[in-house]
């Protein structure tokens, strides 16, 4: 097997092994030069299936070679490389190791041509991801890292599950357009759907986000849920439940973007908005659309990781980065300060930044196709991310209210990677075309007409009017030390309580009459026999699917009552 | 890491330290969204959609959308917030 039949994820996974091996400058030069090699690698791959394995009777496809993977393979492979250098003052060879393991691993599921390949390397994404959280430190990193590790994993089990229930209908396992017509098809889409932060599914991600380590949060922002929006374009283009999945998921998020005063948690909020807007765009389902969702999901990666960045560099050098406590930084590190706002800018869309010619390609079709009220929901919330991470974040970071707090700018290191980062935005900004090249279908779109600068301007700056205006008659909601309940509180309390409260019920009925319950249990061990049972229900289509289904439930419970208890 | 005490005595102000130039910073960003208006007269806006023809649309819409943001977010904070270690608690 020569290196142009080996997955691009499996450079970097068996090379994360290498790091904790080496020390100083040994390691940060091999750091910076894997990547590279895997942005080679990318470049030696032709079009095609390689990589074919057997096990049990399929064919594994462990690199599929095309349009679709290669988008999302060359921004897999450039965020890591900033991620890398970002990463380079660590002492530690921890995170390094994991995030490289865990890029690897979202690389290898981008190129996976089936559906059980793809399942080994979304699990794997979970498992090494959840490093980078427990890195953020203390007990409430670990507490979250938990909860993000169950989320995952039940994730990949929905995902495992479908890929049998597809196997048993159709005999096939490859990993084409499903739709949820399909057999399986609604477990899959679920298990998109979890890593996607769907929502109501969502709270994961601003969950564990904010409690990683400064590293692990820039690690984290690119791969984990745009792997998601690659599975869902590659599987669920064109399926219309989409679109008011996308319109609430860029909606709502915006509103705890205001008033949450972690700023990295507001950035949460903000990605999971953006994300919003590539799931419209998969929903629509034109040649436009997607390009749009792939191109925005491009330029996505590089301006969140460089606002992630800024807030790291921030947190690192200041120890917090809670709105409340900040301001004034921009005396103390003017650059982080500026690289911040070329995110910012281009999160907005601001002309000559790469949100505006990847965004407005989504809100396009959206017109065209003549969804209205998605149309104006997606202005909305175009309006609403310049307002909350366009300003806010840079404004209560480093400018608002001096906080008084002096420090250092950040470290050489970083500053690279953001500066790098800040390019690229400018860059895919200023000259759309390589990166329009690099789309799944030919692009006709055209990003520069007077009409739709003038537009985009207006939307900007009038919303900056909006939030001037605020500010001056000091009607904006001031930060404040607190937490805003959100869906997760349905799991971390009251679920929490129940389980408590049934497992000590459980206990003393144990104690006092431990018959009554053996013998209820010995019931329900009948009855399922009953059902799985050659003759029973669960066996009679797929008894190796509900042996995994089992098995999953399982793991799922204990991690459950290993988190609780 | 940081933690740096308050200020240094000797440290000269800022030009944004002023406040007057606070207030140039907010009376400016009103004259560019006049001249994003009076602009309108001389680009021939087209777009996708019917009602991005009207005049200032995109500005309006961007005002009124980020007002009603902030004061339903202003709302809703009112129900869901809660003290900083409120799940350490429960």
């Amino acid at each position: 097997m020569t290196i142009t039949e080996l997955s691009p994820g499996l450079t970097l996974i068996l090379g994360s092994v290498l790091i904790p091996l080496l020390r100083g400058r040994l390691r940060s030069a091999y750091m910076v030069l894997l990547p590279l090699l895997g942005l080679v690698h990318l470049s030696l791959l032709s079009t095609g299936e390689f990589g074919v394995l057997h096990f049990v009777g399929q064919e594994l496809v462990t690199l599929r070679v095309d349009r679709w993977s290669m988008v999302f393979g060359w921004i897999f492979m450039i965020a890591t490389l900033i991620s890398a250098i970002y990463a380079l003052h660590l002492r530690s060879p921890l995170q390094a190791t994991a995030g490289f393991a865990y890029a690897g691993s979202a690389i290898g599921a981008v190129f996976a041509g089936d559906l059980m390949t793809l399942f080994v390397f979304w699990e794997l994404t979970a498992v090494t991801s959840v490093l980078l959280v427990w890195a953020g430190g203390g007990l409430s990193a670990y507490r979250a890292g938990m909860r993000y590790l169950i989320v995952q994993i039940a994730s990949g089990m929905l995902l495992f599950f479908g890929a049998l229930v597809q196997l048993n209908a159709t005999g096939s396992i490859s990993f084409e357009h499903i739709g949820l017509d399909a057999p399986g098809g609604w477990l899959i889409f679920a298990a998109f759907g979890i890593k996607c932060a769907f929502p109501f599914l969502h709270n994961w991600l601003q969950d564990a986000y904010p409690e990683a380590s400064e590293v692990g949060t820039v690690f984290l922002s690119a791969f984990t849920t745009k792997l998601a929006v690659y599975a869902l374009a590659r599987g669920f283009a064109g399926e219309d439940l989409l679109i008011p999945i996308g319109a609430a998921m860029a909606a709502f998020p915006i509103f705890y973007a205001v008033i949450e005063n972690d700023l990295r948690r507001v950035l949460a909020y903000s990605l999971n908005n953006q994300l919003g807007f590539m799931v419209v765009g998969i929903g629509i389902g034109t040649e436009l659309s997607l390009n749009g969702t792939a191109a925005h999901a491009f330029s996505h990666i590089l301006y969140k990781a460089l606002l992630f960045m800024s807030m790291g560099a921030v947190l690192y050098r200041v120890g917090t980065v809670k709105g409340s406590e900040l301001g004034g930084l921009y005396k103390s590190m003017p650059l982080t300060a500026i690289f911040c706002i070329i995110g910012a800018a281009s999160i907005s869309g601001f002309p000559l930044f790469s949100g505006f010619v990847s965004k407005s390609m989504i809100l396009s079709a959206t017109g065209m196709e003549a969804y209205m009220v998605t149309w104006a929901i997606l202005l909305f919330a175009s309006a609403g991310v310049f307002h909350h991470s366009g300003i806010k974040i840079p404004y209560f970071a480093f400018f608002a209210h001096d906080s008084g707090k002096r420090c250092q700018e950040a470290p050489a290191n970083m500053l690279i990677a953001m500066g790098i980062a800040a390019f690229l935005c400018i860059a895919i900004g200023v000259m759309p075309g390589p990166l329009y090249a690099l789309l799944p279908y030919p692009v006709e779109y055209v990003p520069y007409t007077s009409s739709h600068v003038l537009a985009q301007l207006q939307l900007l700056m009038f919303s900056a009017l909006a939030f001037s205006v605020l500010m001056w008659t000091r009607i904006y909601p001031p930060e404040l030390r607190s937490v805003n309940l959100d869906f997760d509180w349905f799991y971390r309390v009251p679920l929490v309580r129940v389980t408590q409260r049934t497992g000590a019920a459980l206990r003393a009925t144990l104690g006092a009459g431990g018959r009554g319950v053996s013998a209820a249990l010995g019931g329900l061990v009948l009855r399922l026999e009953a059902q799985r049972g050659p003759s029973g229900l669960l066996a009679k289509s797929w008894p190796t699917g509900s042996m995994a289904l089992w098995v999953m439930v399982m793991l799922l419970a204990y991690l459950l009552f290993y988190y609780v208890g | 890491m940081n933690h740096p005490a308050g200020h240094t005595p000797a440290e000269p102000k800022r030009w944004l330290d002023h406040a007057q130039n606070v207030r140039k910073i907010y009376y400016s960003v009103w004259i560019v969204c006049g001249l994003l208006l009076l602009a309108e007269l001389f680009i021939d806006k087209h777009g996708d959609v019917e009602i991005e023809h009207w005049f200032g649309f995109h500005g309006f819409y961007g005002l009124i959308a980020c007002v009603a943001l902030v004061l339903a977010a202003k709302l809703l904070r009112r129900a869901l917030i809660r003290p900083e270690d409120y799940y350490d608690n429960h």
